[in-house]
């Protein structure tokens, strides 16, 4: 299978490798995929409180090229975003920019998935502690 | 050294020089048809090809007449299974092979369960090996045919096929097998394996692509087949069709050179491949080795290297040809067969690589393939989640992944 010029590139040289603390109220961890199915990603990000911006994010991921392709792109976009806007980004948009063929439009979707899931977590984070505090 | 280096020889080899030689002169001077009875240019096709026929059966302890030429291995299979179930369909409809056995193989099978017949899959031992204790009682009365190959293309483990023919010769059943990867590269003797027929084909053995040939047991028993091809009554009748002469002249110096050099060879290409071996399970944690080591082809290694996904790996080594039993890599999206049936989770099959060393490869090369695996799996698992989970002391199997539902 012939990789696009950016799958390559996001491949070779991957944005945002690598763990934020999963402890700290401020960021979110998204985890999805399963080992059986091939492909999980791991997808952070550090929000700030006072803003809502993501600060930083972080990733890691188990799959093909294109999977890992696609989440690195995710950091990418997800910075300088308030998390409202990064639930905005679609896989569709994934697809478009590394040129993803039918076959690897699943890792697009997971990509998605984890920036939800990260987003999701850090809201329930948040939550949890101004429920915290109120008591 | 040059790159990209092959290191895929169990899908197919490169041609020898030396075959490529034989084979010249029978595109242009020498090109009469086998089959031209009264004229010189006949005769000498003829003789050609007769030649290389006994060239073949000597590398397998045939007789030349026992020799079926056709297009390959796929079809080898295709005339053995469907050529048996046909012929042998007043004795009974039932066939026995084991769910590992290359497609063209278990298509055939499935394709005869459409037309009434019934074949019993037999799941393989962790180590890749048959149990005969399960084949003996998968035999019924209406068993015809057995077919079990030599040694498998993806994890190389050598089946014993001597006591396989011997359990289906006290049971009158017949026995086929897939030799493709075995011949040329072990010895493989028809007689005293107890084989009835086997598949086989030049282009795995340095020799041209599209020729092949279907071993027909003659004596104790004489097998008889149903052609699949009908036309002018070639190869007795068997498979009928204009004989590819340049092509068998290629077979036939494939398997003379083999004959000659297999026993050197062999032995340098293990070398070689423990050498690769070695060097990976010194330089990296978790890899393993999937089948059987000792009963295993000197040139095959098939190893998953967890926590690292095959296709991303393949995509490091670029400039390298190995195959992974990857979904991501295979065209029905689903990880190795070959690796399920053998006990060997998705997780780790997805992780899977084979290499297959050959004739032409040479130890530098194996430094080199070893050192970019190396650095291309650390790599991978500085980028994996699963890796760092697994050093957290975290038991991945307990975790409840949410995996995606398209899957």
């Amino acid at each position: 299978m012939a990789y696009s010029e950016k799958v390559l590139d996001h491949y070779n040289n991957p944005r945002n490798v690598g763990s934020l603390d999963k402890a700290d109220p401020n960021v979110g961890t998204g985890m999805v995929g399963a080992p059986e199915c091939g492909d999980v990603m791991k997808l952070q990000l550090k929000v700030n409180e006072a803003t809502g911006v993501i600060e930083d994010a972080k990733f890691k991921t188990f799959g093909c090229g294109s999977a890992i392709a696609s989440s690195s792109l995710a950091t990418e976009w997800v910075k300088g975003k308030t998390v409202d806007e990064a639930l905005a980004i679609k896989n569709t948009e994934i697809v478009n920019e590394l040129s993803l063929p039918p076959v690897k439009i699943h890792c697009s979707v997971l990509a998605e998935d984890a920036i939800k899931a990260a987003v999701g977590d850090y809201k329930k984070k948040q939550a949890e502690r101004k429920a915290s505090v109120s008591v | 050294m040059k790159t990209p280096i092959y290191f895929d020889n169990h899908a197919t080899t490169p041609m020898d020089e030396r075959v490529l030689a034989a084979m010249l002169p029978y595109f242009t001077e020498k090109f009469g048809n086998a089959a031209s009875r009264n004229h010189a240019f006949g005769w000498e096709s003829e003789k050609a090809v007769e030649t290389a026929r006994k060239q073949i059966a000597d590398l397998i302890g045939a007789n030349p007449k026992e020799i079926v030429f056709t297009s390959g291995a796929t079809e080898s299979n295709n005339l053995a299974i469907k050529g048996v179930a046909e012929m042998y369909a007043e004795k009974g409809n039932h066939i026995i092979t084991p769910a590992t056995e290359h497609k063209a193989v278990l298509d055939t099978c499935k394709k005869l369960e459409k037309h009434g017949y019934r074949v019993t899959y037999l799941s393989l031992k962790q180590d890749g090996l048959i149990d005969l204790d399960q084949l003996r009682s998968a035999i019924t009365d209406k068993t015809i045919l057995v077919s079990v190959m030599y040694a498998n293309n993806e994890i190389g483990v050598i089946q014993p096929v001597a006591e396989i023919g011997k359990i289906c010769h006290e049971r009158g059943v017949l026995f086929h097998t897939d030799g493709v990867q075995a011949f040329g590269k072990v010895p493989v003797n028809v007689i005293k394996d107890n084989i009835d027929l086997m598949s086989i084909t030049a282009h795995k053995i340095y020799g041209p692509k599209g020729i092949g040939a279907l071993y027909v047991r003659r004596r104790n028993p004489r097998v008889q087949l149903t052609a699949q091809m009908d036309g002018g009554g070639h190869e007795r009748g068997m498979r009928s069709g204009t004989l590819n002469t340049p092509s068998i002249v290629g077979f036939g110096e494939a398997a003379a050179i083999a004959q000659k050099e297999m026993a050197e060879e062999s032995k340098r290409l293990a070398h070689l491949r423990d050498k690769l071996k070695d060097k990976l399970m010194t330089e990296l944690d978790e890899v393993f080795i999937n089948g059987s080591l000792e009963h295993r082809l000197p040139n095959n290694l098939n190893i998953s290297f967890a926590y690292v996904e095959g296709e991303s790996l393949l995509m490091g080594i670029n400039d390298i040809a190995v195959s992974s039993g990857s979904a991501c890599t295979s065209a029905t999206l689903e990880p190795s067969y070959v690796l399920k049936a053998l006990g060997v989770g998705d997780d780790l099959a997805h992780t899977s690589i084979r290499f297959g060393l050959g004739r032409f490869n040479t130890e530098e090369e194996v430094d080199y393939v070893a050192n970019r695996v190396i650095e291309v799996v650390r790599k991978l698992r500085d980028l994996s989640p699963l890796y760092e989970m697994a050093k957290e002391g975290i038991d991945l199997s307990q975790v409840a992944w949410a995996a995606e539902p398209s899957h």
